[in-house]
């Protein structure tokens, strides 16, 4: 593809000019200027956080109020919905598919913009047309199958069908690999380059390098919400694209004291993960010592995640391998025992998995502890405050009152009292999953100071953050996972930006 | 307040909002609505005589004792349709066992209560274990229970009244358990019913606010994935509502069959949905997670009077429908949280 010339001729199909977005007080894109062109494929980097699906749903119509200008075809537009979108010829293909899986392929390709005959849906003439389609892309494909019958690589391209069925010029792709196979991917590779060729406009959004080499023609890259710059991609060669993705100031804002490391704490020999029959986490081994804190580095897709809740026993026995917590090999049978082994676990989605928002303070932080704390099960409410008021202060909570739902809290004192039920466990090893997402700067000290806290008293802690610079100022070790599988393993010497990303990506 | 603290609590700035916020105030004011509907429509002085009282605790109190099990299984954040079939199924047994083989009833309740137990344990089972919606569940159970009800009893009501071989019938006494069951006491003022009401209140009562059990309840209801990651056992925990579910609509069907000194194999249609009706105009809401026996003991007497005064002055059948319509979309639109 890279013999073609980077930018072809005529007008952009699409023009962003100084596009910004803010949610409330947080602004995530500042001032992002963006040509598309048809006949390209134009790669869009960043780290995880760095804009790229707020700048696309803008453009998708999914995000209605931004500043900036967008022009389509040389037309000033605003979308107000998806829908609008579609009909300008920008169509989004999201990681979680808009198709209705009970209807059939033809059905879904025509949802919306029925072909009908004297006001009845032409199912005749809907499955024809599909045919036709699906025949032009070069997919062999039943259009009568329902879509929930279909892999998830088919329902990808019955999505593109659909997209292109409304005569979609510009058609953008969020990581549409990350749940495919190799020939999966290969198939979906060349319905690209066919759109490419008929001239349609590729985004492509993706945190794999190799992917990049192949596919891109130009690569955008972000970083904290602003355009980096947008260049040829055989002016970007991987280690320059890297540098352009992470390029930041580590300031000292990350104060992380100096580890002692005392004994092997955690021991996991050759894990793997199985979710849906395939291998997310595969034979992964590491070691996290008394004291330490062992970064796990990876992009979306890496399994670094399901580690965690593999170890966790949150997915059940569809785990292999061994693990060893103390010298004491690890049995993976559930949460329950997890806890009590002393594993503790704060996920990613602290208002999906991490807390019970219509309950109180007290009864959040108490909730992995209960078997404990109410003997013979009855609960003593006088020693649940207590504990929880201790770990409020500790943790610096600030609640009017320990009996208000956790609902009502701030982001950041709603992942302390996530922090506060797992540390009420009194845990041994502490998996955290992105302990700082979603809350505010004051906060994230007070957590990494905490963190400070908890090694030096033999915590060990292994850690997973999208944010590369904390990852890298807090963590004593780093492994990387690429694809469920080791990458690299660096010291806190040794772990730079470019290394532990590059590694993340797959070219190390 | 805290500048970091937000949402709805916060926002009710003056005492009487704050007051206004509280599900529990809101149930109090309906009761209390009702109430003074009584003293404005006394029919003649018959609302402040304390036997009206007595009779509107008495004839709520079946109604009642299967409100608290529906509200276990609704904090859960499910559903059961099974309690009236349930009932009936019991007050069956207890019949057949009581007036026909003159069981104990240290044999017998012991025998219901199990039954009603084991209902629901399998409801749960299925609800939990296989996961079935609760809705369909239960739905099955419903229909289930309504036909073992009616193969135990030949689809007879089970009386006093003995049928034998030659086709002659035999009147045996009303047993002993029967009667006190819907005794009175207190100087005629309080009903035994009323009494076996406020213990299985109190009792679950209990369970939800002071037991590990009742905590996890709520957990489940409020967000069941968050309280499997933190240990708490999902499936046991909700097989044990759904059992305790059971259990109490046992106790109302031997509540049921002493009143009405028989085991009615059709008694009890469509009383899980007055008991889902009192639970939610009590304010626990449907989606799970919050309200609790208070309220349900509250939506108890507002539904509880609400029926007697409308009786004592001789409202129709029909139009008592269709005001308890109207009032369970009043509670409810009242009882929604706002959004903050």
């Amino acid at each position: 593809m890279a013999a073609l010339p980077a930018v072809p001729p005529g007008p952009p199909l699409v023009r962003l000019r100084g596009i910004g977005k803010r949610f409330g007080p947080v602004t995530v894109l500042r001032g992002v200027d963006l040509d598309i062109y048809g006949g390209e494929v134009l790669v869009l980097a960043g780290e995880n956080g760095a804009g790229k699906s707020t700048l696309i749903k803008i453009l998708g119509g999914v995000y209605t109020d931004f500043d900036g200008t967008l022009e389509i075809a040389g037309r000033v537009v605003r979308p107000r919905s998806p829908l609008e979108a579609a009909a300008l010829g920008v169509a989004i293909i999201f990681q979680e598919l808009s198709l209705v899986p009970t209807l059939s392929v033809a059905d879904n390709i025509f949802l919306g913009r029925p072909l009908t005959r004297r006001g009845f849906v032409d199912t005749a003439a809907q499955r024809a047309a599909a045919r036709r389609l699906l025949d032009q892309l070069g997919l062999d494909l039943d259009v009568d199958r329902r879509v929930e019958d279909l892999s998830l690589a088919e329902q990808q391209l019955t999505e593109i069908a659909k997209a292109l069925a409304r005569d979609a010029r510009v058609i953008v792709m969020d990581e549409p690999t990350s749940a495919l196979n190799a020939p999966e991917v290969e198939k979906l590779f060349g319905l690209i380059a066919d759109l490419r060729a008929r001239g349609c406009g590729v985004v492509y959004i993706t945190h794999k390098m190799e992917e990049i080499e192949r596919l891109a023609d130009r690569i955008c890259v972000l970083r904290d919400g602003e355009h980096v710059g947008t260049a040829p991609a055989a002016e970007l060669p991987p280690a320059r694209l890297v540098n352009w993705m992470v390029g930041r100031e580590l300031g000292e804002q990350f104060p992380r004291h100096a580890a002692r490391p005392g004994p092997e704490r955690l021991r996991v020999e050759n894990f793997s993960v199985w979710r849906g029959g395939r291998a997310v986490v595969a034979g992964v081994s590491l070691c996290v010592h008394a004291g330490e804190i062992l970064g796990v580095a990876g992009l979306q897709g890496s399994g670094a995640s399901d580690l965690f809740a593999g170890l966790f026993g949150a997915y059940g026995r569809a785990v292999g391998g061994r693990a060893w917590l103390d010298g004491q090999p690890l049995e993976i049978a559930g949460p329950r025992r997890a806890i009590d082994q002393g594993l503790a676990w704060l996920t990613n989605d602290r208002k999906a998995t991490g807390l019970v928002l219509p309950l109180s303070v007290i009864a959040n932080t108490t909730l992995a502890d209960l078997p404990r704390l109410s003997p013979g099960g009855w609960r003593h409410p006088g020693r649940e405050q207590a504990v929880t008021r201790e770990l409020a202060a500790t943790l610096a909570l600030r609640a009017a009152s320990l009996d208000l739902e956790v609902e009502a809290l701030s982001g950041g004192n709603q992942q302390k009292v996530v922090l506060a039920k797992w540390l009420q466990t009194r845990p041994r090893v502490l998996l955290l999953d992105e302990p700082t997402r979603g809350i505010d700067v004051g906060a994230k000290r007070e957590i990494y100071q905490l963190l400070n806290d908890l090694t030096a008293r033999g915590l060990a802690i292994l850690l997973i953050t999208s944010e590369l610079p904390e990852l890298l100022a807090l963590s004593d070790r780093i492994v990387v996972l690429h694809r469920g599988r080791l990458s690299a393993e660096l010291t806190r010497g040794e772990a730079t930006p470019e290394k532990v990303l590059a590694a993340a990506m797959g070219t190390a | 307040m805290n500048a970091e603290v937000r949402g709805p609590k916060s926002e009710a700035r003056s005492p009487l909002g704050r007051l206004w916020a509280n599900p529990a105030s809101r149930a109090l004011l309906a009761l209390a609505l009702v109430l003074a509907l009584g003293c404005v429509f006394h029919a003649d002085g018959a609302f402040f005589k304390p036997g009206t009282h007595r009779d509107a605790l008495r004839q709520a109190s079946v109604f009642g004792i299967l409100a608290c099990g529906m509200t276990l299984v609704i904090i859960s954040g499910g559903i059961d349709l099974a309690v009236g079939s349930v009932l009936a199924l019991v007050a069956v047994t207890f019949s057949l066992l009581s007036i026909h083989r003159a069981w104990s009833p240290v044999l017998a309740v012991p025998l219901c209560l199990a039954l009603g137990a084991l209902c629901g344990g399998v409801a749960g089972s299925l609800t939990a274990g296989f996961r079935i919606q609760p809705f369909i569940a239960t739905l099955a159970m419903m229909v289930f229970a309504r036909g073992l009800a009616k193969t135990i009893s030949g689809g007879m009501k089970v009386s006093t009244a003995v049928k034998n071989p030659d086709g002659s019938y035999d009147y045996v006494p009303v047993p002993g358990v029967f009667r006190f069951i819907d005794s009175r006491i207190l100087g005629d003022n309080l009903t035994v019913v009323t009494v076996i009401f406020v213990g299985c209140a109190l009792l679950t009562w209990l369970l939800l606010a002071r037991h590990r059990w009742g905590r996890e309840l709520y957990a489940i209801g409020g967000n069941e994935e968050a309280a499997r990651l933190s240990g708490v056992p999902v499936v046991r925990t909700k097989v044990l509502a759904y059992a305790a579910s059971g259990l109490l609509a046992a106790v109302a069907g031997m509540c049921q069959a002493a009143q009405e000194q028989q085991g009615d194999p059709e008694a009890g249609a469509g009383y899980e949905l007055t008991a889902i009706a009192i639970v939610v105009i009590g304010g626990t809401p449907l989606t799970g997670g919050r309200g609790g026996i208070g309220l349900t003991l509250l939506g108890t007497l507002t539904i509880g009077y609400l029926e007697k005064i409308l009786s004592i002055n001789a409202v129709p059948e029909a139009t008592r429908l269709m005001l308890t319509g109207v009032i369970i979309v009043a509670a409810v639109l009242t009882q929604r949280r706002r959004r903050s």
